[in-house]
């Protein structure tokens, strides 16, 4: 009879898949941060005076800031001028116009990352708008959304072709000095998405972008930014992946949310960075910053994360509650093996009458995973009639990774009602004997149950992306029947 | 069958059996008496192939392979099935979905075609009515908010959906009402066949009326200190075990 930990650690140590290199030329900024490095990506894409100026703003904030100290993650100090700020593949410089402009080279890669760009986009109905290191390679459906107003494309497109939009909504919800990387991501930024849904439109299909990160020591730094206007709806999908390394790469994206009255956003990532090896070498260090801002009265927004991979994950999806009877919501499964750390939760500022928030939390450790939930949820004084739900629980399997839950509660308002519920268990035994003396294999069994403590995180994303989740923490589909 | 030879288990350094011997032929059902504490789910347990009981001496031989050497769940593919005294409850599992990979991976292990949802719905709805559950049983997750009863019905269910040649049922009986052991009854009883053996662990005479057994034996401390025939359940349903104090652990303990 074999020992169920080793086998578990057979499972629990299966190599990350997406460690390839695509070979393409690139054009690339030296090594290093100033002020010169900020006014040459600037320049590099083109942009207004009103962007450089902000980006300039920015850079000159992030020198007076120091990385926060708080989390519970544990690194060697970044060395910020070892690292590339821009890299764009040099086939791409002149801008591809269509699918068949594209290096067939990024395609493939993107084909191994199992989105063959082309025919998911026909099947699924997804667009896609790809990013390739710093430049979006490619965006799919743009006519079909023109014809409902709305714009969905890279971020350099939106200065060049929408700078009044994006003049009027960036850095309103995330503002440049809100934290040390939000700052670094607001001085650098290289691209990103940029999705504007008109008044009343409901958008016809998901919106989806897959980031990459490629060429080595680039650190990435995107900036999203969602507009949904007024009794506007908008479903958008967030996919990452990243190749192996043996230096780690840090990751200090800044995404935005604004749902103006009535409008409903719903964000779904599935993050799959490099994790690093065994040992903890390697890997993605994901600072990022995501917030939403309920701006109208009635309006959501959802986040929905899986998040697997990462050497570090340091990300508090957030919604600011502003409108009367906005709802914010927060789905989370984090997973962290071997010597991953994670320190991930959310904020819920209820600022509007009767808002509601929900969040449910879903952590699993394996190997040495490390993490931690750190939630706050604060009820302003003006937020009469605010309610919050929040559950949290930790899955440990093996006995050498440690769960930690950090819920810190404001309340200002007596009538707000607030509740909490947190649980840590180890994956049983009796389950494990359960589920194989049923006949499944060990690996099944895991699958079945880690799969089951997900559920009520994972019938939030949208179909094919709840598939890939549960395929990437091993786990075989449910729902097949019935 | 099933040859059990001086069979010895611990739980940690704890002995708990202490030498049992048991044949078990195909088509046989054998009842499995004994006070609390004695051994009984140990066995069972044993059997299955828990990992936390540690088996010290002895053998078991089934259909000719040494099951001692097998991983649970090729025992299980083999067609050993526990039904379990305490059912596990599996949060978030669907207990469809449960039966199904089940049932497919144990298909699979005997080179048949896996079944389609299709197919599988139409069996699985079959064994539920004669099982009298509802369907929306088979949406709940595994065991979660059932029942004692309930749970009790679910495993039985589950071993008519695999139908397997060894069923080890422990205690399926207790804590069901007198409608639901009829029906659970029912569903062992529409079980038996001349292929497969079933060993019934219980307490109650009441679930011997229902399913006759061909043997009955006696486990008490960690041996089998006597079998009979079904005769031997009315005495101890009249006697209990105060005689056992009296009678030699060493005494009789075969029965084939
Ligand atoms: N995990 C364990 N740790 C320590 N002792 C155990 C463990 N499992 C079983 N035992 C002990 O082994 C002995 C036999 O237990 P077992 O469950 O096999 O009895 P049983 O005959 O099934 O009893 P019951 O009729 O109450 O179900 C008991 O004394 C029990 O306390
Ligand atoms: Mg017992």
């Amino acid at each position: 009879m074999s020992d169920t930990s080793s086998t578990l650690e057979d499972i629990i140590s299966q190599e990350y898949q997406h460690g390839f290199e695509t070979a393409v030329e690139a054009d690339t900024l030296p090594r290093g941060l100033s002020e010169e490095t900020v006014r040459m990506i600037s320049a590099k894409k083109n942009e207004p005076e009103f962007l450089l100026e902000w980006r300039l703003a920015a850079y000159r904030r992030w020198l007076e800031m120091s990385p926060p100290q708080w989390a519970s993650v544990h690194h060697p100090p970044i060395d910020y001028q070892d690292i590339i700020y821009y890299s764009a593949p040099k086939s791409q410089k002149d801008g591809p116009k269509s699918l068949e402009e594209v290096d067939p080279e990024l395609l493939k890669t993107y084909e191994k990352l199992g989105i063959p760009l082309h025919e998911r986009a026909i099947l699924a109905g997804v667009a896609v708008d790809a990013v390739f290191d710093s430049v979006s390679v490619a965006t799919t459906f743009k006519d079909k959304l023109a014809e409902h107003g709305i714009i969905f494309c890279s971020f350099s497109e939106a200065v060049q072709h929408h700078p009044e939009l994006v003049r009027q909504y960036l850095g309103t919800v995330v503002p440049v000095q809100d934290n040390f990387y939000a700052a670094l991501n607001s001085a650098v930024f290289s691209d990103g998405s940029f999705v504007y849904i008109p008044p009343g439109v409901r958008c016809p299909m998901e919106l989806s972008t897959y980031f990459r990160i490629n060429a080595k020591n680039t650190g990435q730094f995107e900036r999203t930014l969602i507009i949904a206007d007024q009794g506007a709806y908008v479903s958008y999908l967030e996919g990452c992946t990243a190749p192996m390394r043996d230096e780690n790469q840090l990751h200090a994206a800044v995404v935005e949310l604004v749902a103006l009255e009535n409008a409903q956003i719903k964000y779904s990532t599935v993050q799959n960075w490099y994790p690093g090896d065994k040992e903890g070498r390697g890997g993605i260090y994901n600072f990022v910053t995501k917030r939403g801002d309920c701006r109208g009265a009635h309006s959501k927004i959802s986040w929905t994360q899986v998040e697997t991979g990462s050497a570090i994950t340091w990300k508090y999806p957030s919604v600011i509650l502003r409108g009367d009877h906005a709802v914010g919501e927060f789905y989370s499964v984090a997973l962290t093996n071997h010597r991953q750390q994670a320190d991930t939760g959310t904020k819920m500022i209820h600022m509007g009458k009767n808002t509601r928030s929900t969040i449910i939390s879903k952590g699993i450790s394996a190997g040495y995973g490390q993490q931690a939930y750190r939630g706050l949820v604060r009820i302003a004084r003006a937020a009469s009639g605010a309610r919050n739900y929040t559950q949290c629980d930790s899955l440990l399997l093996g006995d050498r990774c440690a769960a930690h839950t950090f819920p810190y509660i404001e309340v200002k308002n007596a009538s707000a009602k607030v509740e909490h519920e947190a649980s840590t268990s180890r994956i049983g035994e009796d389950q494990l004997f359960f589920c194989r003396q049923r006949g499944l294999s060990m690996e099944d069994a895991v699958s079945m149950i880690v799969n089951g403590f997900c559920k009520e995180v994972f019938k939030e994303l949208p179909m094919e992306f709840a598939v890939e989740a549960q395929k990437l923490l091993g786990v075989s589909l449910e729902g097949s029947v019935g | 069958m099933l040859i059990i030879k001086e069979l010895h288990a611990a739980v940690g350094d704890k002995p708990i059996l202490k030498g049992i011997n048991l044949t078990v032929r195909a088509g046989e059902v054998h009842a499995i008496m004994g006070p609390n504490g004695s051994g009984k789910s140990t066995l069972s347990n044993v059997l299955a192939g828990r990992e936390n009981m540690t088996v010290t001496a002895g053998s078991v031989q089934y259909l000719g392979q040494d099951l001692l050497a097998m991983e649970v769940e090729e025992r299980a593919r083999a067609g050993v099935f526990l039904a379990f005294q305490y059912p596990v409850e599996i949060p978030g599992v669907g207990n469809v979905y449960l039966l199904k990979a089940a049932l497919n991976a144990q298909r699979k292990h005997r080179g048949l075609p896996e079944l389609d949802a299709m197919e599988f719905l139409a069996l699985v709805k079959d064994k539920m009515k004669l099982m009298e559950m509802s369907e929306s049983m088979l949406y709940r997750a595994v065991n979660e908010g059932f029942s004692g009863g309930e749970k009790k019905r679910n495993e039985i269910l589950q071993m008519a959906v695999l139908e397997p040649t060894l069923s080890i049922l422990d205690e399926t009986d207790s804590g069901l009402d007198i409608d639901a052991l009829k029906i659970v009854a029912n569903g062992v009883n529409s079980l038996r066949h001349p292929e497969r053996a079933m060993i019934l662990v219980t307490h109650y005479q009441r679930l011997l009326e229902v399913i006759t057994p061909d043997f009955v034996h006696v486990l008490a401390g960690g041996r089998i200190v006597r079998s009979g025939g079904p005769e031997l359940a009315h005495e101890l349903e009249k006697q209990g075990y105060a005689w056992l104090g009296s009678e030699a652990p060493e005494g009789k303990s075969s029965a084939t």
